[in-house]
């Protein structure tokens, strides 16, 4: 391995030579306390180290020594309930060796428990041929998640043994005869954080992933191995979004990364995944059961806040690669951006626009670039998908800066979160006319099929609604309300209806707190429902003011609140035949 | 600070820069080290290794380099990083920027030396913040509850009466009941000397000062300095915290002129400035000490801080109230529109939140009307505030009496509820106030609060 020797110090940033033969991105253990650190740069024997720890204390002249292998995730059982730094140190078991509430630095902890020991089932038998990412066997990780112990890439061959029991994760559990000779097959495996894990094809984006949130869902679904992005003011709501996203999504594993956020918030996340519960058919099950955590809250070292990013979506593909759904949501890219912005600065290196360096757009592109639905490696064509929600902190909330551009030019759902809509208590504050999404086209087959046949007809209608309020306010802020046509002013009621009793949802009601794709057509059935009758009435002749104060607007604002299906099998049915009833008899 | 030793000292100063000299000639000097800076006439000063090379340091002066040369300069490193000794004895003390003690009494013996930078607080060891901190001031504790462990900012603007509201908070906040140690750190960046003896008098006068440390770096005092400061404090706040379970509320201001030394040091390195000049790292600097507040798991002691910035020409863009707000769990945003009416204290409750409000409020906490009727008293301040706008343009006249009920609880709102002057309320009052100013509108627009509320605590069931 290369030894080499420092010979400059500047904050995280540090310089070394005498490091001939090391390799870009080589992790590297930096000074007598061997910090954790990778190779950025390599001029001559020098070389320029990024150190995920804080460099306080360190000399020049200080030893530092390569690894010889780059910065790299361990991939095996033990990864869910998890809570990793952003270089997979895991903090759970830092507090138990340290013992002390802060984390010192230089502690050495792998990623994966070397102690537990698994229940590994094997799927194949001896003599069976497999090639790269085949399952050879699995594991019940936790109740919801049986890891699938797959054929790591760049093995084919024959089993010659196979193994059945228990066994940790640095065990071998089978060998492969391969054409270079017999490999031992761990549970464990490794992965570089910056290489993306092959795939054998990406598919077209078709299906919508329910988030259970109406305004998400609704108007601006987010397909299945699709990209969106929630840019927050602060004060906007953004935490709350991400964890209902989080707990309610249909992916099978959520990958949360904290990215440079506060530490109460991940607190928060800590202390509440593993007490949320849902049901799935007849199970129960634990949030935290299918959850990796990352947390590298905004004063952890800035060089491990930028591989964060890195670690997290490595772990993503991982399970995407065993045929699951992953959810990943990164809070936030706004704070990568930032450290690569920092590091960039400590180098010297010529700035881009507002001090960020020029490869920023690249670098976003090529980690929005590994979501998407594939078809894995291995023989059963089994298909996984990686969505991401990528959170963008817009300083002073002027979405034209660097990050939040470069990132619009990426994602295909922008779900504007908007401070305004926050302080009038509308909840999510996702504004509805700035928000897009760019796979309404690709899901509505999905919706037709499983809700109802004019489901894309009553969204559009509610958008173009939605819209017409906006100019209608304008004309209201200037002339008041009852200067406007009779059949406006019933736009007006149906718009703030669409707002209030169906945009609006209470993330912290029992029931309101999900909402099934089920109910929300309903819901959007009863008020659309709602505005035909009430426009026969007013071309009946009907005064506004009637139409206004019928008692269904009552049933209407409550419909949220009743159980999914109660609501479903009986209720909706009941209001949709009162709103005709009620607007019907209107003279 | 002792020095160790076999400390060397270097004539080797080759260049000043502002508030940095560029030693040469170095052997191992340690990133981050604390040295010491002998002026020609005698003096001694204070530094810190900025950047450490083979055979050169780069070394910034706390109090400045004002009569320094190249020539007989002399620079001694001490081989430690910045420490601070700490003690209870520093209840009741009164320390400047650099932790020595200005009040006329005597040295502080430390019961431990701790690093000022501190250490980053585990995620999984802290415990996230749920109880209710009473600051007796009804727009925090209704409308934005603080809660201990928080970090809650008020963002205010030149001529506000932020010290005002500062020095009240430290006088009135408590732990409602239970006999828990309490403590306040005051660190005070950049303040006018004016400033400085106003709050000396208010926490001398009040009593407040007994469970007091106050660190004060005065605004003819080194910048540079001003970097130390919060540090100290903030160390100070964990030692109380986490050694003596105490629970410490930390009051720093005026963050903003911190802002202001760290970009001038930016500045003086030569360094790629990012938004306005401030450094592309000050989100990361500005962390370090804001996430120095919590809540943590077997300790008895938390850290609440209450940092105050002032918004340069009110600009709550400006990357100071911006980067602090995205570190903080919300702000409290003061109001030149307010404070012109003569209410005091002018906080605006629309741009104003707590993140970590609903935590702390409800049954066992506060009360069990508490979440409810806040958020129909914000829905309606709001509904309020706009119909203003509209009032402007065609006139109260062509109001509904709804909107003219909406405009008048506005109003009043204000008038009762904001302006409270120096009155200490408790949280009942507080509620029981907002109650009755929610009577103003009609019962039907009262969607926010479930029946049974309105039944218990409305004026008009009540009376009955």
């Amino acid at each position: 391995m290369v030894k080499g020797r420092i010979i400059k110090i500047a904050g995280p940033v540090v310089m070394a030579e005498g490091m001939k033969g090391a390799q870009m991105y080589e992790v590297v253990k930096v000074g007598e306390e061997k910090l954790t650190g990778e190779i950025i740069q390599l001029r001559d024997d020098k070389a320029v180290i990024q150190v995920y720890e804080d460099t306080t204390g360190v000399k020049p002249g200080e030893p530092v020594e390569g690894t010889g292998s780059p910065l790299s995730v361990e991939l095996g059982p033990g990864m869910l309930r998890a809570m990793y730094d952003g270089i997979q140190r895991p903090l759970t078991a830092i507090e138990e060796k340290t013992g002390s509430i802060f984390i010192p630095r230089g502690v050495d902890v792998p990623a994966l428990p070397r102690d537990i020991k698994w229940e590994f089932k094997p799927v194949v038998k001896e003599g069976d041929y497999v090639e790269e990412g085949d399952i050879i066997g699995t594991v019940q990780e936790t109740p919801p998640i049986v890891h699938k112990i797959l054929v790591p890439v760049g093995i084919k061959g024959k089993i010659t043994e196979i193994k059945e029991g228990k066994f940790t994760v640095e065990d071998t559990v089978a060998i492969v005869e391969t054409d270079d000779g017999e490999k031992e097959i761990k549970m464990m495996q490794k992965w570089p954080v910056r290489k993306g894990r092959p795939f054998k094809e990406k598919l077209p984006p078709k299906i919508p992933m329910i988030t259970g949130q109406r305004v998400e869902d609704t108007f601006f679904p987010l397909a299945k191995g699709g990209t969106a992005a929630i840019p927050g003011p602060f004060g906007s709501g953004k935490t709350v979004t991400q964890h209902q996203l989080a707990k309610w999504s249909d992916a099978d594993v959520v990958v949360y990364i904290g990215c440079g956020e506060r530490g109460n918030e991940m607190t928060e996340v800590i202390e509440e995944f593993p007490h949320i519960k849902y049901k799935k058919g007849d199970k129960e099950i634990i949030l935290m059961d299918r959850t990796v955590l990352i947390a590298n809250t905004s004063n952890m070292p800035v060089a491990a806040r930028e591989a964060s990013v890195y670690t997290g979506i490595t772990i993503a593909e991982y399970f995407r690669d065993m045929g699951y759904g992953v959810l990943l949501t990164a809070d936030s890219t706004s704070r990568w951006a930032e450290a690569m912005r920092e590091i960039s600065g400590r180098l010297e290196e010529m700035p881009g626009e507002e001090g960020y360096p020029a490869y920023l757009a690249s670098r976003l592109a090529q980690f929005y670039e590994r979501a998407g639905r594939v078809v894995c490696l291995g023989k059963d064509n089994r298909e996984g998908f990686v969505s991401i929600v990528g959170a963008v902190s817009p300083p002073g909330g002027d979405f034209s800066e660097p990050v939040t551009s470069n990132t619009l030019r990426i994602v295909k759902v922008f779900w504007a979160l908007d401070a305004n809509l926050a302080r009038r208590r509308h909840f999510p504050a996702i504004n509805w006319l700035m928000s897009y999404s760019l796979y309404v086209d690709d899901v509505t087959d999905w919706w037709k099929q499983n809700t109802g046949q004019d489901w894309r007809d009553l969204r559009d209608t509610a958008m173009s609604l939605l819209q017409k309020e906006a100019e209608l306010q304008e004309i209201v802020q200037l002339v008041g309300p009852d200067a406007l046509p009779d059949r406006e002013r019933v736009i007006l009621e149906v718009a703030r209806m669409l707002r209030e009793d169906f945009l609006q949802q209470d993330a912290f009601d029992e029931v309101d707190t999900y909402c099934p794709p089920m109910k929300q057509y309903l819901m959007l059935k009863i008020i659309m429902t709602f505005y035909e009758e009430a426009l026969k009435a007013v071309e009946r002749g009907v005064e506004p003011s009637k139409i206004l104060s019928v008692s269904v607007k009552q049933d209407i604002a409550r419909m949220k609140y009743i159980p999914h299906d109660e609501f479903i099998n009986v209720k909706a049915k009941e209001i949709l035949e009162k709103v005709k009833k009620e607007l019907s008899s209107l003279s | 600070m002792a020095v160790a030793k076999d400390a060397i000292e270097y004539t080797s100063v080759k260049s000043i820069a502002g508030p940095l000299l560029i030693v040469e000639g170095v052997e191992g000097a340690a990133y981050g080290e604390i040295v010491e800076v002998i002026c020609p006439d005698g003096e001694k000063r204070m530094g810190q290794v900025l950047e450490a090379r083979d055979g050169l340091a780069v070394v910034q002066v706390f109090e400045g380099t004002t009569g320094l040369n190249t020539e007989n300069t002399k620079v001694r490193f001490t081989g430690k990083t910045a420490k601070i000794g700490v003690s209870t004895e520093m209840l009741g003390r009164i320390f400047n920027g650099r932790g020595k003690p200005i009040d006329g009494g005597p040295e502080i013996v430390p019961e431990m030396e701790l690093d000022i930078n501190g250490y980053p607080l585990n995620p999984v060891s802290r415990k996230f913040p749920e109880d209710f901190i009473q600051t007796g001031i009804s727009t925090i504790d209704g409308m934005n509850t603080l809660v201990r462990g928080q970090k809650l900012p008020i963002f205010s603007g030149s001529g506000l009466p932020h010290n005002q509201l500062a020095a009240q908070i430290a006088r009135q906040a408590k732990v409602r009941g239970e006999g828990e140690k309490f403590a306040v750190v005051f660190a005070a960046m950049g303040i006018t000397s004016e400033e400085a003896n106003f709050f000396m008098e208010e926490f001398r006068r009040t009593g407040a000062l007994e469970r007091a440390v106050v660190f004060i770096n005065l605004a003819n005092d080194p910048a540079i300095e001003r970097i130390l400061t919060p540090r100290m404090a903030l160390t100070v706040a964990e030692y109380l915290a986490f050694e003596k379970d105490m629970h410490v509320l930390v009051i720093l201001t005026d963050m903003t002129n911190y802002c202001e030394a760290l970009r001038e040091i930016s500045a003086a390195r030569n360094e790629v400035p990012g938004r306005r000049g401030y450094p592309g790292y000050m989100y990361t600097d500005l962390a370090t000490i804001y996430e120095r507040a919590g809540r943590v798991k077997n300790k008895k002691g938390t850290i609440t801080q209450i940092p105050i910035l002032t918004m340069p020409d009110d600009d709550i863009t400006h990357p100071i109230p911006d980067l602090t707000g995205y570190i903080t769990e919300g702000q409290i945003v003061l109001s030149r529109e307010l404070h012109r009416k003569g209410i005091y204290p002018p906080i605006d409750v629309l741009p104003s939140l707590s993140r970590l409000a609903g935590s702390g409020q409800g049954p066992g906490k506060t009360r069990e009307d508490h979440k409810k009727v806040v958020n129909q008293a914000y829905a309606a301040y709001a509904e309020g505030r706009s119909l203003r706008d509209l009032v402007a343009v065609v006139g109260e006249e062509a109001l509904t009496e709804r909107d003219k009920a909406y405009l008048r609880f506005a109003d009043e709102f204000e008038k009762k509820f904001v302006n409270q002057g120096d009155e200490d309320r408790s949280i009942e009052e507080t509620l029981d106030l907002l109650w009755e100013l929610l009577a103003i509108l009609p019962l039907e627009e009262l969607k926010r609060v479930d029946e049974e509320l309105i039944k218990k605590y409305h004026p008009k069931f009540r009376k009955k």
